[in-house]
């Protein structure tokens, strides 16, 4: 197992959102986790990424066999952990392709590999800004500042398909693109899917879920992951939604 | 994160043990001033007499003045008959190699990038076996005055080029100017003459001759800039190695006069001694800068303050001629106790003269930053525009940031805009910068130096580049 979750319980602002939360991911694996919105699923990425606003009361999480719990948010970054936020930040001034270059030294340093040089460095994301059909400019542009919703989200799967994760937390990814949009960052998920790569895609719709095909649907309540099964789970939720699970008996948990 | 805090705070303790221990010299002045003060000064200084009247005058005007009230910083007085108004310039105790040199010290060096020779000369190691400063200099000067540019000190401008100095001193700072300007003008110790004579572009940034000339300028510096009819200059004052001084006070007074259609570009990058991280120390920079812009002319003030305790300062530009263009880009940083009012005032005068301001404070610790600035359009000015800019970044929730911006427009058909805004480097920006594995400290980095962009790139490429590195210095510690 690539991520191995076990009773985790995180607080946020004093108040208990995930409530012993277990669950695995093999490597190669696309996991969905659905759920109503408050149910904890956004707590669940943002946890395991170690944003500082979340507390981690008890426990355990590993990640390639190592404590994922006990690694700062940039350790588990350069062990291969990424999320594509929900809310991607604006940072003003700050070129986007600089930014990237930052962070992929930073992890190329971590594992003791060169830094790659200028040209190097250029000659990848322009291919990878290829698979998300990203302007050229908007790699010149500050990271993120007056992007629409929808460059946001393909600025966070580019930077993913230019840091290749060993796992990826996609947070909400489709909220807030239109169709064509999803296509194209559908597409670019996709082209990511890998046997050395595991996604945890976070989504409270099912729509996105007919382009990216999960192999495991989790759904969370109440801060537990209450029923799991196949991508047919996914068109079942769509159908009823989330009530009728709201009492499923804990037996059903993963 | 705090050990690299106390390297810079060691850094600063331990260079006073090199550079600045010395037991009183036999030709300080006694503590004090008073009109003999001021004629001794004058001449030890081996002044003419119209000299020497001016700073007579000076020092009447002076003592009818108070010192100013109306910034937004808070200062202890300061007692100036504790004050000794001469020192006849200091030898550093040399040391015979790098080696030497704490290597705390040279740890900083490295990490501001400066150049192996500079490194020499601020440490006090004698550098005549590997770098000889006063050759460089003259090979300096001599290209210069090949050109007809004189580049010297205060003093020997005095000497050797009165009737330029006799004809701008005071011409652009009236020596009735202010509190801090009118003492200088009594009590100037030394400082910089530039003079561009007419269609001659300088080939070279004033910079590093002055670095290595410049040394013990003392504590009321005067520096004087005069670009003549279609000429092009630009001059790079101070350094980003750490200055201490065992004098807390220090008044300067800058005066540039761009003539017809010249050039005059003027980047400053101050990093005095700031004080403790109690805010115990640290130098009062109380400065006077103002810039005369005749018809065509550009001057152009660039500032990156980071250093000390308290900064007072004001970079102005009397846009006098038609056309003219003034500029004013600055970044100011307090940390800790640290305390800067800072601005530009730009007077506009000429019809269709423009103005730029772009300011960019970053408050950190304790530190409070203000912005104040004052942009007046003449009833003459025609077509006057002026841009301001004025943005602040607060790092914590302790500091503060001040923005006072003044207007007087007396022409109906001027333009001007003012923006202005004040962030927080947000825990947000620093998440999601070390989601993508980019250290806290770099994060910071990043972010600061992306806030400041505007400025650093108006700043010569070498000046801009140790600029970054000490902004990341002086903000080092600020989180988490």
């Amino acid at each position: 197992m690539l991520l191995e979750i076990k009773d985790l319980r995180v607080k946020a602002e004093g108040k208990e959102i995930l409530k012993g939360l277990s669950l695995s991911v093999g490597m190669g694996q696309v996991h969905a986790i659905m759920g109503p919105n408050g149910s904890g699923k956004s707590t669940l990425a943002r946890a395991l990424s170690g944003h500082p606003g979340y507390e981690v009361t008890s426990g355990d999480v590993r990640y390639d066999g190592q404590d994922l719990l006990a690694m700062a948010p940039e350790e588990r970054a350069c062990a291969g952990v990424f999320m594509a936020f929900q809310y991607p930040v604006e940072i003003p001034g700050v070129n986007n392709s600089y930014f990237l270059k930052a962070a992929l030294n930073a992890k190329r340093k971590s594992k003791g590999q060169p830094e790659l040089d200028a040209v190097e460095f250029m000659q990848l994301i322009k291919q990878r800004a290829k698979l998300l059909e990203m302007d050229q400019a908007m790699l010149s542009r500050s990271v993120n500042e007056g992007f629409s919703g929808g460059e946001k989200k393909r600025n966070e799967i580019f930077q993913m398909a230019v840091l290749e994760p060993r796992l990826a937390i996609l947070d909400e990814t489709d909220s807030g693109l239109d169709i064509d949009a999803m296509k194209i960052v559908a597409n670019g998920v996709n082209a990511l899917r890998a046997k050395d790569r595991a996604m945890v895609v976070v989504t409270h719709y099912q729509r996105l879920l007919n382009y990216i095909v999960p192999d495991v649907v989790h759904v969370l309540t109440d801060g537990r992951i209450v029923r799991t099964g196949g991508k047919e789970l996914a068109l079942e939720l769509e159908e009823k939604g989330y009530g009728w699970l709201e009492s499923a008996p804990a037996g059903a948990r993963a | 994160m705090s050990t690299s805090t106390e390297t810079v705070e060691q850094l600063a303790t331990r260079e006073y043990k090199y550079g600045f221990e010395t037991t009183v010299e036999a030709d300080t002045f006694e503590p004090g001033i008073n009109e003999d003060v001021v004629r001794r000064l004058s001449a030890i200084k081996g002044e003419p007499e119209w000299m020497l009247e001016f700073r007579l005058k000076s020092y009447r005007a002076w003592l009818q003045m108070t010192e100013p009230t109306w910034h937004n910083l808070k200062i202890k007085p300061t007692d100036y008959q504790g004050i000794s108004y001469y020192s006849a310039p200091k030898k550093k105790p040399e040391l015979a190699s790098m080696d030497e040199v704490d290597p705390e010290v040279r740890k900083t060096f490295e990490k501001l990038g400066i150049p192996l020779q500079e490194q020499m000369l601020l440490a006090g190691v004698a550098v005549d076996a590997v770098f000889d400063s006063v050759s460089v200099a003259t090979t300096f000067r001599a290209k210069l005055a090949e050109l007809g540019i004189i580049f010297c000190s205060f003093s020997e401008a005095v000497k050797d080029y009165p009737e330029l100095v006799k004809k701008y001193i005071g011409s652009v700072v009236p020596y009735t100017d202010n509190f801090y300007a009118t003492l200088n003008s009594a009590v100037f110790s030394d400082g910089s003459f530039v003079y561009v004579p007419k269609g001659v572009r300088c080939p070279m940034e004033l910079s590093t001759y002055f670095r290595i000339n410049a040394k013990n300028t003392g504590q009321f510096e005067r520096t004087l800039i005069v670009a003549d009819e279609g000429s092009f200059v630009s001059y790079l004052e101070g350094c980003t190695a750490p200055m201490r001084d065992e004098n807390q006070l220090h008044a300067a007074v800058v005066e540039l006069i761009a003539l017809d259609n010249a050039t005059i570009k003027y980047s400053t990058i101050q990093n005095w001694y700031p004080g403790d991280k109690d805010g115990k120390g640290g130098i009062y920079n109380f400065v006077t800068k103002r810039g005369r812009a005749m018809t065509g002319s550009k001057i152009t003030w660039t500032q990156v303050e980071t250093g000390s305790a308290i900064t007072w300062k004001y970079p102005s530009c009397i846009l006098q001629g038609d056309r003219s263009i003034g500029e004013f880009y600055s970044v100011a940083t307090t940390n800790n106790y640290q305390q800067a009012d800072t601005g530009t005032k730009m007077i506009h005068l000429g019809k269709h003269t423009r103005s730029t301001i772009v300011s960019k404070g970053i408050s950190a610790g304790r530190g409070q930053n203000t912005y104040r600035g004052a942009v007046k359009i003449g009833k003459n000015a025609t077509g006057a525009r002026n841009y301001s800019q004025c943005d602040s970044l607060l790092i914590g929730d302790r500091c503060g940031a001040h923005t006072f911006p003044y207007l007087e427009v007396k022409n109906t058909s001027a333009k001007v805009e003012h923006e202005a805004s004040t962030s927080k480097i947000g825990e947000d920006q620093i998440f999601y910068c070390r989601q993508r594995g980019i250290s806290t400290e770099d994060a910071v980095n990043m972010i600061v130096s992306g806030f400041c962009k505007e400025v650093f790139r108006e700043l010569p490429m070498e000046f801009a580049v140790e600029a970054q590195k000490l902004l990341s210095i002086s903000l080092e510690g600020s989180v988490g």
